[in-house]
């Protein structure tokens, strides 16, 4: 019941955070940021590292700012300072929308978007809003930063590509007009069984821009193409949000299916569509609104 | 006994035990200390069914901190029988009871087969993953039905077709004949899940030995303090006398801690062992796994009625999982579920035959209910079946087969009391437009509207009951009760009561519960009984303390104790102005001035029993809506009527039924704890294991009756299981009610989206 001893790190800079994962390649490290995830895992046994990069005091990390058409959020924002933010309800309203589903008010007041993400969970909320919203994720490494696009970031359950001396420092997302989230919750785990997430540019009263992607059903977020090619070009009164989202189940692979006792994987399947329409419908209502859902 | 204007029973008094327990005072077992106290934790068989070839405790004794690691051979070692016992007598087949420790079997994953004792219990924890358990597989059984088919594995050797006991009620012939006779027969095939008891506060057992007295002492989260001691010196080999049992605060019973489970009696033998105090708590996986499970019936069951819709007979064949050992009476119990099988109908013929049947899994036992929600599950559902296949209203078919004269005697065996059952039916139709409902086809979302009726009745009250009440020199009250309370309020109630009988304010009386050194005798909580068999005893023996302290005021104010009445916390002189106050009483009892032939003191001591079974009764109604897409079932309303004879405090009966009903949604919707074909639990922790949530469950509108039982002074009856017993049927006829349009006909519980949306798939839709 105790975990294994190990050695326990707190980072001052993100230097030193990159330093120390350099410095330890050789053993189990992990990093800790709100906890949410590692600590449940450390208690139960399921994590046993070696090493223990705490980096919960990298100010540089924290926040949420807005530049040039693109939001930026720290990996460490909270659930809670996204689902909050007036900035990320203007211009990311997908992310706020998402955020405020993530499990309870006291998981969302310490965990994280960056430990989220970086966790990989397929059944989690916030990967289906940054892969429907075109994120870039921003990584740190020792030869400096890289980019990398939120669809290619997922590799499976509980894997990214973030390197063993990676650190995510935080995710930008394109500005949009409206987005959404839209979920059957799982009645043991209160994760997704499926769950869509749909953002919306809208230009003149038209669709110009479309992302939507599922999670819950398959190993890792994915887009659902079927959905944004019916929605895309259409004016925002004319989109039929049930017949846009009656392919969604195309694009998922059979052979990438998860599932339970509660709900199979063709069950979750299945509940695509009709969760991918609540999800579109409430984002057309947020575009005609000028923003996120109500 | 005070006036009916000023009376304390019959209001909503706010519990006393709230302040505690809100603020965290309250101590539960696990918060209690002890100097020096160790803790143990079990190693538990990862195997369902295998033979167990060595248990290696070898490299967990050298692990600093652990005081010691035991198997099956330290038990037998000691000289301690070590066996939980089973109702061997009352079974078809001699069978060992659960020995605390696996001997040389295991016949369910999680059974305990060795405790690590530490300093700490992180160390114990730490300690068991370090023994070596070495075990030679069998072929697992987890199904009743497939238990008894031919070529199943065998859990037991003397029960070679895993059958414990086969239990008949009713007459056969007489029901063969009515389904003859009958116009028409609806059958269906039920499976009542299997439930994990998930009480807030896991079982938890502090045990010291005393062995300059030779004194046991149990600290422990137990329902039924006296029960427990008797079990415990059974499996300690100790006389009752040598044990006492306390059980403090306790975070939710539901039968599950009226058990005898190997942790506590471990948790004993293990302290008298190593001469120090040690604690056991449960951690919420080994909860799951070793039970005790509740329900897991599988049921044939038909219904005959005439065209005119006269139910004729009734008939059921139920296979009972009582899992890999039979935990005392556990076995048993299936056998008397068919007691409840009438329902609230007179019903010409009944016959029910049951199995209790040995599986590789935990072992099942009484779970809030105990055999009344799997009886009034097959009743209801049926009764459902017929009104559908006789196209006409449920409402119209139960209303006309409600039984209305009392006493009635039911073909199995039960003898209802008292009722109203027509005017509980029409309240709770009244209170949901159940006309409209019914006309309802789906809503503005699409979604497909149903409406779903369970009229049930509950057997209460059972057994004998201690209660003491005793009067201080200065006139305070303790009242002393074997039952105890772990969420039911009988500090509260109990005082409203004693406090009517003997005309004292409220907050001058305290009520003791849960000490078997401090409480005569007792019986436990559970069955719905407390009100009934506690609150008659303690009214009893207040009485007796209010006739003497009449004749101790009417010795004082030297007048005819018939001319004394007590009113306002004094004992007056009918029509003049003399009056003793009832401390003054109090005092006179333990000081000079006795009446002669009185003897000092002020209490009496009551153990009483009702007369007869006290039978509960009432409709519930649920109204749920169901998306077709998803198979989502939300229940939108519940409304319950229940009739519980006149109510000691109102508003805990209402918890007591919001309570149940949210269990009994929880069987409904989501809950179910699964094996698979080796019997492994896939269902073991709550991320696995779906409890209903608040946000699950819909406001539940509460409405009375009353109808007082003849069979007791209070003319109570028991309200703690109404909610586990009528919610499942309410909801799962409501679903099917509304799914009807799409031609499903039944949808087994838990009524998980996936498995609605099948449903609707199978018949079409």
């Amino acid at each position: 019941m105790f975990p294994p001893e190990f050695d326990y790190r707190r980072a001052e800079t993100v230097a030193e955070a990159l330093s120390l994962l350099s410095d330890h390649a050789d053993r189990d490290v992990r990093l800790l940021a709100g906890g949410q995830g590692l600590v449940a895992d450390l208690k139960a046994g399921a994590a046993t590292p070696d090493l223990l990069v705490d980096v919960g005091d990298l100010t540089s990390l924290a926040g949420v700012t807005v530049a040039a058409d693109r939001v930026t959020v720290g990996a460490l924002a909270t659930h809670a300072e996204v689902a909050t933010s007036a900035t990320v309800r203007e211009h990311a309203p997908v992310l706020g929308a998402t955020a405020e589903h993530v499990a309870d008010l006291q998981v969302r007041n310490r965990g994280t978007v960056g430990g989220n993400l970086a966790e990989a969970d397929p059944t989690a909320d916030l990967p289906a809003a940054v892969v429907a919203a075109d994120a870039t994720l921003h990584v740190r490494g020792p030869e400096g930063e890289r980019t990398v696009a939120a669809t290619r970031f997922f590799e499976g359950e509980g894997r990214t590509v973030l390197g063993s001396d990676e650190l995510l420092t935080g995710v930008s997302l394109p500005a949009r007009t409206a987005g959404a989230y839209a979920r059957e919750t799982h009645p043991a785990t209160g994760y997704a069984m499926a769950g869509v997430a749909a953002t919306l540019d809208v230009a003149d009263g038209v669709v110009s821009a479309a992302g939507v992607a599922a999670t819950g059903v398959a190993d890792r977020p994915v887009r659902l193409g079927t959905v944004e090619e019916r929605v895309v070009g259409a004016p925002v009164e004319d989109v039929d949000p049930a017949a846009a989202a009656a392919g969604a189940a195309e694009p998922i692979a059979a052979d990438r299916l998860v599932g339970d006792a509660h709900a199979s994987g063709e069950y979750r399947l299945q509940l695509l569509p009709t969760v991918a329409e609540r999800a579109v419908e409430q984002a057309l209502e947020g575009a005609a609104a000028g923003g996120g859902p109500a | 006994m005070t006036d009916d204007d000023d009376a304390l029973v019959g209001r909503p008094v706010p519990r006393r035990e709230d302040r505690a327990l809100l603020t965290g005072a309250a101590a539960y077992t696990d918060d209690l200390r002890a100097p020096g106290a160790a803790h143990l934790a079990f190693v538990r068989s990862e195997a369902s069914h295998a033979h167990l070839d060595d248990v290696d405790v070898g490299a967990a004794t050298a692990i600093d901190g652990v005081l010691g690691a035991f198997t099956w051979a330290d038990v037998a070692a000691s000289g301690t029988p070590g066996v939980l016992p089973v109702a061997s007598a009352r079974l078809d087949c001699d069978v060992p009871g659960h020995p605390v420790l696996a001997r040389d079997r295991v016949r369910y994953q999680g059974q305990p087969v060795a405790a690590v004792v530490a300093a700490d219990r992180y160390t114990a924890r730490d300690a068991v993953a370090a023994v070596e358990v070495t075990v030679d597989p069998l072929d697992a059984v987890v199904d009743p039905v497939a238990a008894t088919a031919d070529g199943a594995p065998t859990v037991f050797a003397d029960a070679p077709d895993n059958v414990a006991v086969t239990t008949e009620l009713g007459d056969r012939e007489a029901t063969a004949r009515a389904f003859a006779d009958a116009d028409r027969v609806v059958e269906l095939d039920l499976a009542n899940n299997r439930l994990v008891p998930s009480a807030l506060e896991p079982r938890a057992a502090l045990a010291s030995w005393d062995d300059a007295d030779e004194q046991l002492t149990v600290r422990m989260t137990s329902q039924s303090p006296h029960g427990h001691r008797r079990k415990l010196a059974t499996t300690l080999g100790l006389p009752e006398r040598r044990i006492r049992v306390v059980a403090p605060r306790v975070g939710g019973g539901f039968g599950h801690k009226g058990h005898h489970h190997p942790g506590e009696a471990m948790a004993a033998w293990a302290a008298r062992q190593l001469d120090r105090p040690v604690k056991w708590t449960a951690t919420r996986s080994g909860n799951s796994l070793a039970g005790a499970h509740g329900r897991d019936h599988r049921t044939t069951a038909a219904l005959a009625v005439d065209d005119d819709g006269t139910i004729r007979g009734l008939r059921a064949e139920t296979h009972a999982a009582v899992g890999g050992y039979g935990l005392g009476g556990g076995p048993v119990m299936p056998g008397w579920y068919g007691r409840l099988l009438a329902g609230q109908y007179d019903v010409e013929a009944i016959h029910c035959e049951t199995h209790s049947v040995f599986t590789n899994t935990a072992p099942v036992h009484s779970y809030r209910g105990a055999g009344r929600p799997e009886a009034i599950y097959v009743t209801e559902r049926l009764v459902d079946a017929a009104a559908r296949e006789l196209e006409v209203d449920p409402a119209a078919l139960r209303r006309r087969n409600q039984v209305s004269e009392f006493p009635h005697e039911t073909p199995v065996g039960a003898t209802y009391d008292s009722g109203d059952y027509g005017r509980a039916l029409d309240e709770a139709l009244g209170a949901v437009d159940w006309e409209r409902l019914r006309a309802t086809g789906r809503d503005d979302a699409g979604r497909y509207v149903g409406v779903g009726l369970a009229c049930y009745v509950e057997s209460t009250g059972g057994g004998h009951e201690s209660g003491v009440v005793r009067v201080h020199p200065d006139g305070g009250v303790t009242i002393y009760a074997g039952t105890h309370s772990h969420g039911q309020g009988h500090g509260t109630t109990y005082a409203q009561i004693v406090a009517d009988e003997l005309g004292v304010d409220d907050d001058e009386i305290s009520v003791v519960e849960g000490d078997t050194e401090r409480i005569p005798t007792g019986t436990g909580t559970f069955g719905s009984r407390s009100t009934i068999a506690g609150g008659n005893a303690v009214a009893e023996s207040a009485r007796a303390v209010g006739e003497k302290a009449r004749e101790i005021a009417a010795h004082r104010l030297e007048a005819d104790p018939a001319d004394v009445e007590e009113a306002g916390g004094s004992f007056h002189v009918t029509g003049t102005d003399r009056s003793v106050p009832f401390a003054d009483v109090a005092a006179a009892a333990y000081g000079r001035g006795l009446p002669a032939g009185l003897e000092p003191g002020l209490e009496a001591t009551t153990f009483y029993e009702a007369e007869g079974t006290a039978y509960t009764f009432g409709t519930h109604v649920a109204v749920v809506a169901v998306d077709p897409d998803t198979g989502a079932v939300d229940v939108e309303r519940y409304v319950a009527v229940d009739d519980c004879g006149p109510r000691v405090n109102p508003a805990i009966v209402e918890g007591q039924v919001h309570g149940g009903v949210a269990q009994g949604i929880g069987q409904a919707r989501s809950e179910a704890a699964l094996y698979d074909d080796d019997g492994t639990l896939l269902t073991d922790e709550l991320l696995r294991y779906a409890l209903p949530r608040a946000a699950d469950l819909p406001d539940v509108e509460t409405r009375a009756t009353e109808t007082p039982s003849p069979h007791n002074d209070l003319g109570v009856k028991g309200i703690g299981e109404a909610g586990t017993i009528a919610a499942p049927p309410a909801v799962v006829n409501a679903v099917v009610d509304a799914l009807a349009p799409l031609d499903v006909e039944h949808v087994d519980m838990p009524l998980t989206a996936e498995r609605v949306w099948r449903a609707i798939e199978d018949a079409g839709g």
